[in-house]
C-alpha cells in the first residue's frame, strides 16, 4: 500500500482563536515533505490532530486512509511519532520503553530485540540501552524517542522538530537518520522552522502560517519559481566601493533590479532571470576591476519564497 | 487539495509485524510496565514506610499495653483483634495509597508529558486509563497485603499461630472493593485536572477529611442517611468480624451539658448497602474519570 496522510477540511479552534483553518492537504508515497511556518502557524496543532493528541474542531485527519478521529488505533498502526519531546516513564531503561512501545504495537519480542538494537544504534544510544531514562538529558530522551517512533519501521513517520533541544551535533545526527529514512521507501512528515534542515533533508515543503496553507509544491519547484522572480545576491569588495561605482557600473548592468548598499564594502542587489543572469552579472562586475572578493545569494530560494509568503500574511 | 508531484525513492525491505493486540491484552501490557514503574519509584519506597510508621505504632502499642484490659480484649479473640486493627484501620492505607499511586496517574500524563509517549502509539484512551488503573490497583495490593503482614505477624504473637479467620478473608475482599471505589474517585479527579499537584491535593483533602466533615454534617443538620458519601460505605470493611452488626438507623439519648438530653440519630449501612455504594462509587467514577480522559488534549 502506498503511505498517505490526508488533511480534510482539518479546522482548530482554541477560544474565538483559529489555529488550523480548513487545511486541506494530501501527501502520498514514499519522500519526506518538510511543513514549515513560523512559531504559532499551527504546525504542530496539526501534527498533534495527525496523532490525536488533540481533536479538530471541524475536519479530519487520515492516516493511510483511515481516519485519525474515527479509528486512532488502526490509523496509527504503521505510524512512528514523535510529537515534542515526550517523556518516558523515568525508572524504565530505553530497552524497557522500546519493549513496551513494541509490545503495544503487536512486535513479536525476538523481533523488538533485534529492532531495538538496530535503532538503538541509529541514534547512538546502544551505550546507554540499560540505564533509567529517568537521568538522561533532554537530547538523549528526544535520541530515544527518535528510536521508539522508528522501532516497528512503520510506512508513515510524523516528526514534529525532530532537533529540537539537541545540541548542533545532534541535530547533526538526527537529520542524517531522517535522511537514511528517506531511503527506505516511507513517507515523513516533518516540521521544522530550520530551512536548512528542510532544504537538506526533504524533497517537498508545505509551508504554513496563521492556520492557512500558503503552499505546497517540491523544492525543484520552488527553486523554478525564486529564479524566475528576483535573486538576491550579497557582494563583498576588497575595499570600500565608491556610489559612483554602484550607480554607473553596478545598477546598470542587465538583469539588476534594485542595489542597495549594506556597509562600505558590501552591497546586496535583486537581479531577475535566473542563474544564467546571475552569472553574466558576476562577469561584468568582475571585469570591472572593482575588488569583487565575493558573491553569494543571500537566502536560498526556499528562503526567499518563505519570507515573500510569510510577509504576504503580515 | 494540495498535493506535489511524487518523488522517487529506493524501495524499504520493512519488518514483519503482528496484529496489534486487543484492548485487553494493550491494558495488562502497560499495566505491567506501569506497575515495574511503581515498584522502583520513591513513591513506592514512601508508601511501604507510612505502613510501616503505622504498623509499627500499632506492634508499639500492643507491646506496650500488653495485659491492660483495652489489649486483653482486643487479643481476646481472632475477629476483635482483625476487627479492630485491620476493619477499623485498612482504609487509612488504602486512602494513602489511593493518593500516592492514583492521584497523578492521569494528571500526570498530562503535565510530565509521558502521555505524549503513549498516546502516539495505536492504543485507544480508555486502554490506557485501564492499564493504569490496574497498575495503581496492584502497587496498592502490594500496600495493603504489606499491612496485613504486619497484623498477621502481631496476631501471630498475641493470638497465637494458625490464627488466620475466614472473616479476615472476607474483610479483605471488601476492603479491596473499597479501593476499587476510592481509585475510581482519585483517577476521576486526576483525569479532571491536568496538573499532578491540584489532583493530589483534591483527592488528600477529600478523602482524608473533606469527606468525613460532609458526612458529619449531612447527619448532623439535614438529618439524613448519607448513603451517597464513600466513607459512610467503609465501615462494612469491619462487618466480617461482627457476630452483631449495627442497626441500621439508631437513635441516641444523650445527657446535654446542662442536665436536658440530646437526641441524636445514628447511621450505619447495611452488608449490601454498604457494598452496593462502593460499587457503585467504582462504576460511576470510572465512567466519569473515562469521560474526562477521552475528552481531554494535549495542549
Amino acid at each position: 500500500m502506498t503511505p498517505s496522510i490526508e488533511a480534510v477540511e482539518l479546522t482548530k479552534q482554541f477560544g474565538t482563536f483559529t489555529a488550523l483553518d480548513h487545511l486541506n492537504l494530501k501527501l502520498e508515497g514514499a519522500k519526506c515533505v518538510g511543513f514549515l511556518g513560523p512559531n504559532g502557524a499551527g504546525k504542530t496543532t496539526t501534527l498533534k490532530m495527525f496523532t490525536d493528541l488533540i481533536f479538530p474542531t471541524a475536519g479530519e485527519a487520515f492516516i493511510n486512509g483511515v481516519s485519525v478521529q474515527t479509528d486512532r488505533k488502526r490509523a496509527l498502526t504503521d505510524c512512528g511519532d514523535l510529537i515534542e519531546t515526550p517523556e518516558i516513564y523515568p525508572s524504565l531503561t530505553p530497552l524497557e520503553a522500546l519493549e513496551l512501545s513494541g509490545a503495544l504495537r503487536g512486535m513479536r519480542p525476538e523481533e523488538i530485540r533485534s529492532r531495538s538494537a538496530v535503532v538503538l544504534e541509529e541514534v547512538k544510544m546502544t551505550e546507554w540501552a540499560t540505564q533509567k531514562v529517568g537521568r538522561f538529558s533532554k537530547g538523549m530522551k528526544q535520541r530515544v524517542n527518535i528510536a521508539a517512533s522508528l522501532l516497528s519501521d512503520p510506512d508513515v513517520v510524523i516528526l514534529d522538530e525532530p532537533s529540537t533541544g539537541l545540541d548542533p551535533r545532534g541535530m547533526a545526527e538526527v537529520r542524517n537518520i531522517v535522511r537514511g529514512l528517506k531511503k527506505e521507501n516511507r513517507l515523513i512528515f516533518m516540521s521544522s522552522h530550520i530551512l536548512s534542515e528542510v532544504v537538506d533533508i526533504c524533497d517537498e515543503v508545505a509551508l504554513i502560517n496563521h492556520g492557512k496553507l500558503l503552499f505546497y509544491d517540491t523544492l525543484g519547484n520552488v527553486s523554478k519559481r525564486i529564479t524566475a522572480s528576483a535573486t538576491s545576491v550579497e557582494l563583498a569588495f576588497v575595499g570600500p566601493i565608491s556610489d559612483e561605482a554602484i550607480g554607473t557600473q553596478i545598477v546598470k548592468l542587465p538583469g539588476v533590479s534594485s542595489v542597495y548598499r549594506v556597509d562600505a564594502q558590501r552591497v546586496r542587489m535583486s537581479i531577475t532571470g535566473g542563474r544564467e543572469a546571475q552569472a553574466q552579472v558576476l562577469e561584468r562586475i568582475a571585469a570591472a576591476h572593482l575588488g569583487l572578493v565575493s558573491f553569494e545569494p543571500s537566502q536560498s530560494a526556499l528562503e526567499e519564497l518563505y519570507l515573500q509568503e510569510i510577509s504576504k500574511g503580515d | 487539495m494540495a498535493t506535489a508531484a511524487p518523488t522517487e525513492s529506493s524501495p524499504r525491505t520493512g519488518t514483519t509485524m503482528g496484529e496489534v493486540p486487543g484492548t485487553i491484552e494493550q491494558a495488562l501490557l502497560l499495566s505491567r510496565y506501569q506497575f515495574r514503574d511503581y515498584l522502583r519509584s520513591r513513591r513506592f519506597i514512601l508508601m511501604l514506610a507510612i505502613v510501616a510508621v503505622i504498623g509499627g505504632i500499632l506492634s508499639f502499642i500492643l507491646a506496650y499495653y500488653n495485659g491492660s484490659s483495652t489489649v486483653a480484649g482486643l487479643t481476646s479473640s481472632s475477629d476483635a483483634f482483625y476487627g479492630s486493627l485491620w476493619g477499623g484501620g485498612v482504609y487509612v492505607v488504602i486512602i494513602f495509597a489511593g493518593i500516592i499511586f492514583g492521584g497523578d496517574a492521569i494528571a500526570g500524563e498530562f503535565q510530565n508529558k509521558t502521555g505524549y509517549f503513549l498516546m502516539g502509539l495505536p492504543i485507544r484512551r480508555a486502554t490506557v486509563y485501564g492499564g493504569k488503573f490496574l497498575a495503581a490497583l496492584g502497587a496498592s495490593i502490594v500496600a495493603m497485603v504489606f499491612y496485613l503482614a504486619i497484623l498477621v505477624a502481631n496476631g501471630a504473637v498475641y493470638l497465637g499461630t494458625g490464627l488466620f479467620p475466614v472473616s479476615l478473608l472476607e474483610s479483605f475482599a471488601i476492603a479491596l472493593l473499597y479501593l476499587l471505589a476510592l481509585l475510581g474517585a482519585v483517577f476521576l479527579f486526576s483525569s479532571m485536572f491536568k496538573n499532578s499537584l491540584y489532583a493530589v491535593l483534591v483527592v488528600a483533602i477529600l478523602f482524608l477529611f473533606g469527606f468525613t466533615l460532609i458526612e458529619e454534617l449531612i447527619i448532623g443538620l439535614v438529618k439524613i442517611e448519607p448513603w451517597f458519601i464513600i466513607d459512610y460505605a467503609r465501615a462494612t470493611i469491619a462487618y466480617p468480624f461482627d457476630a452483631n452488626l449495627p442497626p441500621h438507623i439508631a437513635t441516641v439519648v444523650t445527657m446535654g451539658p446542662r442536665g436536658g438530653t440530646v437526641t441524636t440519630t445514628e447511621y450505619n449501612p447495611t452488608y449490601p448497602e454498604g457494598l452496593a455504594i462502593m460499587a457503585g462509587y467504582f462504576i460511576l467514577t470510572a465512567i466519569g474519570g473515562l469521560f474526562f480522559f477521552e475528552r481531554e488534549e494535549f495542549t
